[in-house]
């Protein structure tokens, strides 16, 4: 093989015009080079260019954007020069993208082998009466078991595992020299998304194909790359192995999002970045990140920097990169640790909950069947102290975001019982409640964009529940909401503006300064750092933090993100398929993770850091429904002794909720496994 | 999904049984029954109350609705006083004649349709598109009698290729209706072909923006290829269930086309009963209209039940 | 009370403005309204504008071409046809948006009640809304105006009762789009009474919907309203009424087209004008209609 990359993106600016006529860029002269062989990592917050860039170097933009300047080489050749026909071969050929979302990339009224069949036609010289072995032998590369049954399936019959496993086998049937990742694994589960990692890593030293590896997650692009491209503001702003962009970033941007992630190891409060990223045209003549960065000087606003050479052969632009190194580290806040809890001071209690969607039919009313169908959760306890945050954490479908409504009165219990401040019973529906008891406990969604009232402003949302539980007027009600919004960090001129004019983050503060209007003393969010980037997601758990040790509230913390729990809460109970499998105090659970599937939830976790491993332990297929009978777990667990584990609800062990598992094995014996090296390499087969 | 098909079946049948009771309902709200449309000024005294028992108009409501539903599950749509026939016999023909009329302009404007439809999807805001969408309102919110009307007024009065009257019997062979039936044809089918093309132009928009197609462009399939293997199967099976709903929405326009030129079908017959207050036959052709319109939407299921994978492939 | 104005946005005029202004912004938006303003002024001008007598028979020029005396021709009776087309859509133009009005009024609220109680109540319900939409509207019509009689005491609440009946599934389908919205939710978590859900939350969500529905129902509508006259089970004659008109002098179309020409191009470019203005209302908003079916 020669030297000559593969991709050589020279100078490239893209961008569109506006209806007033001006020219905005998304890009600006993007320089990168692609060898045999390398794995490069994009990655950036939303709306940085990544996607685009990738995009680009296949020749294609997005309706609307068009090239500014400069050029992306193929082989050689600008493929903004090529016809159709040579875009045709190459896209999917020697060029191939893995989309993001592989369920919604796959064309539904296709079998999957019709849609492996066309790439091997188009793009390969094998003969129809060979295709039918070779998809058999792209669906075992990506290790989906029983390939042949698959072929004859639909995409909607396929978990999103499976999905992403065979838009990757769609993309390896055409034998590209390169692999375009564009966010792979987003939006699947934690254990899902490492085995797709650990896949692509054997996938890369297999073929030896090169990547081009698009994400927002530094985790996971710590995992599967070489090399690093840091970009923002439509600017690469850094670029370099990816152990010298881990470990010693020589940008602040870098910096500032380092640190603003989540560590599964450590209890901080992870450091938030001022102020937002510019939008296409926001850009002034000098540096992209000028408004929030610590640095700057006049000459950062003046003169835009290039991109040099730094210290140990990487490119920053940066007038300043230098003096990074004598700026002292971000300081990182450990979690305020609460030692005022008073174990006695019990504001919930959940008592052998059972929640059930399942409503029985007419028939079965009659016939006073018991229903079949096990409830979505069950058997849930636990014991909630005043001011204390504790984190539910699982995979999807676990059933934490259901206990949340059943606390907040949308979905009452089956059976069991909800207790507030032992004195309420909460087994109610959110009508039967006393206004003073709904005023206590508040709810904080996922999505601010669904959760705001697209046609109300932020003053008329501010307004409602301090009308609803104050009866406040006038004068009274609009100071009132203007503290709020300064509570929140907002300005008092957003009271008359619309959540369209919002950004997300801000969004997500008019959200949270809604449940604080009722003064609560307990406060449910429902994955409400999910819809955010990292460093607007670090400014809402400061600020979620900062209230709570003003207002001494009480937070039940739903998070499918272990990282982020582990900055919030004091306790954790992991829930799989609705059943309880461990809860404790966070050291306790995120050091010793005892229960199986929390050691293989914690283990799948992908940190920011070249030295660290996921460690595979469960199968990733999905469950639908729990088993009737026996652990919750018994399907996937990679410790299961035996029939007991499908017949017998595991015990309780350790006696208080400071720390307890539910298995069959002993704690001693599941932490000595722990020590052992693993034997089953469960990891790739599936 | 045989067991959704059983399913659709039932509410179709279900929705008939509200039909057949609205129109009942109707019909004994409105002042005057039977008899007196029948009789007419000399509906009073002992001849009403002899027409009544003769008629069995005098029986409760409930009774009277329980006979002519069995009834017209066999098949028998009861009596029709002014004509002195059964109803049945008297719509035998007028169906086939409506049913021909309305089936032609659906084989000839469903392609029609579906083919500039797909243009103007592709052609997004294009000149092909513009003149096709700008064409095809026109087409869409023209009342049926105006351009009926301006038909004629073009291909017969002035042209005179056409007649412009239909004077065939009723119950003539349909080879006699050839030359007669083309201009209600191209009537029926002119709002009918611009109601379908809309959506289908939606649809295959929608489509094209899809993630898959836009993935499909970057494995780099050939755009031809792509129309015909990703975009137009998704693109078309929602529009199924559309244009059944459209094709059913339109029998009402048909009894205005058959009155404009004075086509022997079951709409033009509508108009004569009501003039005539005949109200037994009012109530039977709505019947029989609302069954053809619940089986056309059930036909429209089936098939997209069938050609659907999502469905298709649903287990229980 | 000023505090509490200040939280609102801009006021509902503001709005319109707005709006209106997005409508305009495109071609076919700005004929559509320009088209329908033109038929509103006509209709309450007309009546001071038009140059004869609607009823007023000229004996010297029966079906007479158009002259200098009379613009537009005359038709079989010798009455001035520019005089009865200026006229010919005020009776439809009242009688339908009234009607329009009242649908949406009566189909929304039933359509909002249904999409939030659901249960059996509501089942039962779509099924009758399925069961009338299976019957062509124009039997119902008929039957309804024939048996009762002619008149505007019966055509509006006819009119209005039939046309409503496709609303309630629309709305129903909008609202139930909107309740699984998180701010429904989490105004339900809140406490808030039904009614302040109902009238802060759902409705200014559900209007949207209803104001672009109400414009197509307006089109059918009056699509109905002339087809009715047409088949003479409409307004009576002499009243000047273009669905009357057309049907009058389909007799002598051919040799006196203009009679049928000029009632049929005010017709048509009134329903072409709401239908373009219903369009471009729609994209103002934000939704689909083209995806719309008729029922």
């Amino acid at each position: 093989m020669s030297n000559d990359p593969l991709i050589q993106v020279k100078d490239l600016s893209v961008g569109f015009t506006n209806r007033a006529g001006d020219t905005l860029s998304i890009l600006r002269n993007i320089d990168l080079s692609l060898h045999t062989g390398d794995t490069i990592g994009l990655v950036g917050e939303s709306g940085c260019g990544k996607s685009t860039l990738a995009l680009a170097m296949m020749g294609y933009l997005k309706t609307g954007l068009r090239v500014l300047g400069g050029e992306s080489d193929f082989k050689g050749h600008n493929v903004f020069d090529l016809d159709d026909k040579a875009l045709e071969t190459i896209r999917g050929g020697d060029l191939a993208l893995i989309p993001q979302n592989a369920g919604q990339s796959l064309t539904p009224t296709m079998r999957i082998e019709q849609q492996v069949n066309e790439a091997l036609l188009l793009h390969t010289k094998f003969s129809k009466d060979q295709w039918r072995g070779r998809c058999i032998e792209v669906l075992t590369q990506v290790r989906l078991p029983q390939p042949d049954a698959l072929l004859e399936r639909y995409p909607h019959e396929l978990s999103g595992g499976q999905q992403q496993r065979v838009a990757i086998a769609i993309a390896l049937a055409g034998e590209p020299d390169v692999l375009l990742l564009d966010e792979p694994t987003t939006g699947l589960d934690v254990t899902t998304q490492a085995h797709v990692l650990a896949l692509l890593c054997a996938l890369a030293e297999e073929t030896g194909t090169a990547m081009v590896y698009v994400s927002h997650d530094l985790g996971a692009i710590a995992q599967v790359c070489d090399s690093i491209v840091v970009m923002y503001a439509g600017e690469i702003v850094l670029s370099g192995t990816a152990r010298r962009v881990l470990k010693h970033p020589d940008h602040p941007y870098v910096r500032g999002l380092l640190s603003s992630i989540p560590r599964l190891k450590q209890a901080i409060v992870p450091a938030s970045m001022p102020g937002r990223p510019p939008a296409p045209g926001e850009v002034g003549n000098g540096c992209g990140f000028v408004d929030r960065c610590p640095l700057a000087e006049q000459r950062c606003h003046d003169e835009r920097p290039v991109l040099e050479a730094g210290i140990a052969g990487e490119r920053v632009r940066c007038h300043f990169h230098q003096r990074l190194e004598h700026l002292p580290p971000p300081e990182l806040p450990n979690r305020p640790e609460r030692t005022n809890l008073d174990e006695a001071d019990i504001i919930l209690r959940l008592e052998d909950v059972a929640i059930s969607y399942y409503t029985p039919g007419f028939f079965e009313k009659i016939l006073g069947h018991e229903s079949r169908v096990p409830p979505t959760v069950d058997k849930v306890d636990v014991t909630i102290c005043k001011g204390e945050t504790i984190g539910l954490v699982g995979e999807s479908g676990s059933g934490k975001s259901t206990i949340l409504r059943a606390i907040a009165g949308l979905q009452p219990p089956l059976k069991g019982s909800i207790e507030f401040e032992t004195t309420t019973n909460l087994n109610t529906f959110v009508d039967d409640r006393a206004k003073d008891t709904l005023r206590r406990i508040q709810l904080i969604f996922q999505n601010p964009d669904s959760s705001l009232n697209p046609r109300q402003t932020v003053g008329e949302i501010l307004a409602q529940p301090l009308k609803l539980y104050f009866g406040l007027q006038g004068e009274e009600l609009r100071e009132r909401i203007e503290a709020l919004l300064i509570s929140v960090r907002l300005h008092v001129d957003y009271i008359g503006r619309l959540p369209s004019q919002l950004s997300g983050g801000e969004k997500q503060r008019v959200a949270v300064a809604r449940a604080f209007a009722a003064e609560p003393d307990l406060v449910l969010c429902d994955e409400v750092t999910s819809a955010l980037d990292v460093s607007v997601q670090a400014a809402v758990i400061e600020l979620l933090t900062e209230l709570q040790s003003d207002r001494a509230t009480t937070y039940i913390f739903v998070s499918h993100d272990l990282s982020v729990v582990r900055a919030v809460a004091d306790r954790v109970a992991v829930l799989y398929q609705g059943r309880l499998c461990e809860i404790g105090s966070s050291e306790k659970v995120y050091d010793l993770p005892s229960h199986p599937y929390t050691e293989a939830l914690l283990g799948a976790v992908l940190e920011p850091d070249p030295d660290t491993e996921p460690r595979l332990m469960a199968e990733d297929i999905v469950e639908l429904s729990p088993p009737t009978s026996g652990c919750p777990f018994q399907r996937r667990c990679p410790r299961r002794i035996g029939e007991i584990c499908d017949r017998e609800t595991p015990p309780w062990q350790g006696a208080d909720q400071s720390h307890a598992i539910a298995c069959h094995i002993p704690l001693d014996e599941l932490l000595a496994m722990q020590k052992q090296p693993r034997i089953m390499p469960v990891a790739l087969v599936n | 999904m045989i067991k959704l098909f059983l399913q659709r079946l039932v509410l179709g049948l279900l929705t008939l049984v509200f039909v057949s009771g609205i129109v009942f309902v109707t019909v004994e709200a409105l002042p005057g029954d039977a008899c007196t449309a029948y009789l007419g000024r000399m509906a009073t005294g002992t001849r009403l109350e002899n027409c009544r028992r003769d008629f069995g108009v005098d029986r409760p409501a409930l009774t009277r609705y329980a006979e002519w539903t069995l009834g017209a599950l066999q098949g028998d749509l009861g009596m029709s006083l002014k004509r002195n026939k059964p109803i049945s016999d008297i719509i035998g023909t007028r169906l086939r004649n409506t049913l021909v009329l309305g089936l032609s302009a659906t084989l000839i404007g469903v392609p029609i349709a579906i083919f500039l439809g797909i243009i103007a999807g592709l052609w997004r805001d294009r000149p092909p598109d513009m003149w096709i969408s700008t064409i095809a309102i026109f087409a869409m919110t023209i009342p049926e009698f105006v351009s009926s009307t301006l038909l004629i007024l073009v291909f017969s009065a002035w042209l005179g290729w056409l007649p412009g009257i239909v004077t065939t019997p009723p119950n003539a062979p349909l080879v006699e209706f050839l030359s007669d039936i083309i201009l209600p044809i191209i009537a029926l089918a002119l709002v009918m072909t611009a109601h379908i093309l809309r959506m289908v132009r939606t649809s295959v928009i929608d489509v094209m923006a899809s993630d898959y197609v836009q993935m499909a462009r970057l494995k780099g399939v050939p755009y031809w290829r792509m129309i015909f293997r990703h975009v137009l199967p998704n693109a078309l099976l929602p529009t199924i269930n559309l244009v059944a709903l459209t094709i059913a929405w339109l029998l009402g326009g048909v009894v205005v086309i058959e009155v404009v030129f004075n086509y022997p079908g079951l709409g033009r017959l509508t108009i004569d009963a009501i003039s005539d207050r005949d109200l037994a036959l009012v109530q039977a052709i709505a019947l029989v209209l609302a069954a053809v319109y619940i089986g056309l939407n059930l036909f429209a299921d089936l098939l997209t039940l069938v050609a659907n994978p999502r469905l298709r492939t649903m287990r229980n | 009370m000023s505090a509490i104005t200040a939280l609102k946005q801009e006021n509902i005029f503001v709005k319109l403005l707005n709006v209106l202004t997005m409508m305009a912004s495109r071609p076919s938006g700005l004929i559509g309204l320009f088209l329908v303003g033109f038929h509103i002024v006509l209709a309450v001008l007309s009546p001071v504008l038009v140059p004869y007598d609607f009823t007023a028979m000229d004996s010297q020029a029966i079906l007479s071409g158009p002259s200098a005396r009379h613009w537009l021709g005359t038709d079989n009776l010798g009455r001035d046809i520019l005089t009865r087309t200026m006229l010919g859509g005020q009776q439809a133009l009242v009688v339908t948006s009234v009607a329009t009005v009242i649908a949406i009024a009566w189909g929304g609220m039933l359509g909002v009640m249904l999409g939030l109680i659901g249960g059996w109540l509501e089942n039962i319900v779509m099924r009758l809304v399925d069961a009338f939409l299976a019957i062509p509207w124009i039997l119902f019509l008929l039957l309804i105006v024939s048996v009762i009689g002619l008149g505007l005491g019966v055509l509006i609440p006819t009119l209005a009762f039939f046309y409503g009946i496709p609303v309630v599934r629309m709305s129903r389908a909008a609202t139930q789009d909107v309740v699984a919205l998180d701010y429904i939710t989490a105004a339900r978590a809140r406490g808030e009474s039904r009614t302040t859900i109902v009238k802060k939350e759902l409705l200014p969500n559900v209007l949207d919907v209803l104001l672009v529905e109400a414009a197509m129902r307006w089109s059918w509508m009056l699509l109905a309203f002339s087809s009715l006259s047409f088949l003479g089970f409409g307004v009576a004659p002499p009243t000047a009424d273009w669905g009357l008109m057309i049907s009058g002098a389909r007799s002598f179309m051919s040799f006196a087209p203009w009679a049928v020409l000029a009632p049929v191009v005010a017709l048509s470019s009134l329903i072409i004008g709401i239908n373009l203005s219903a369009d471009a209302l729609a994209k103002a908003l934000g939704i689909d209609r083209a995806q719309k079916t008729p029922v």
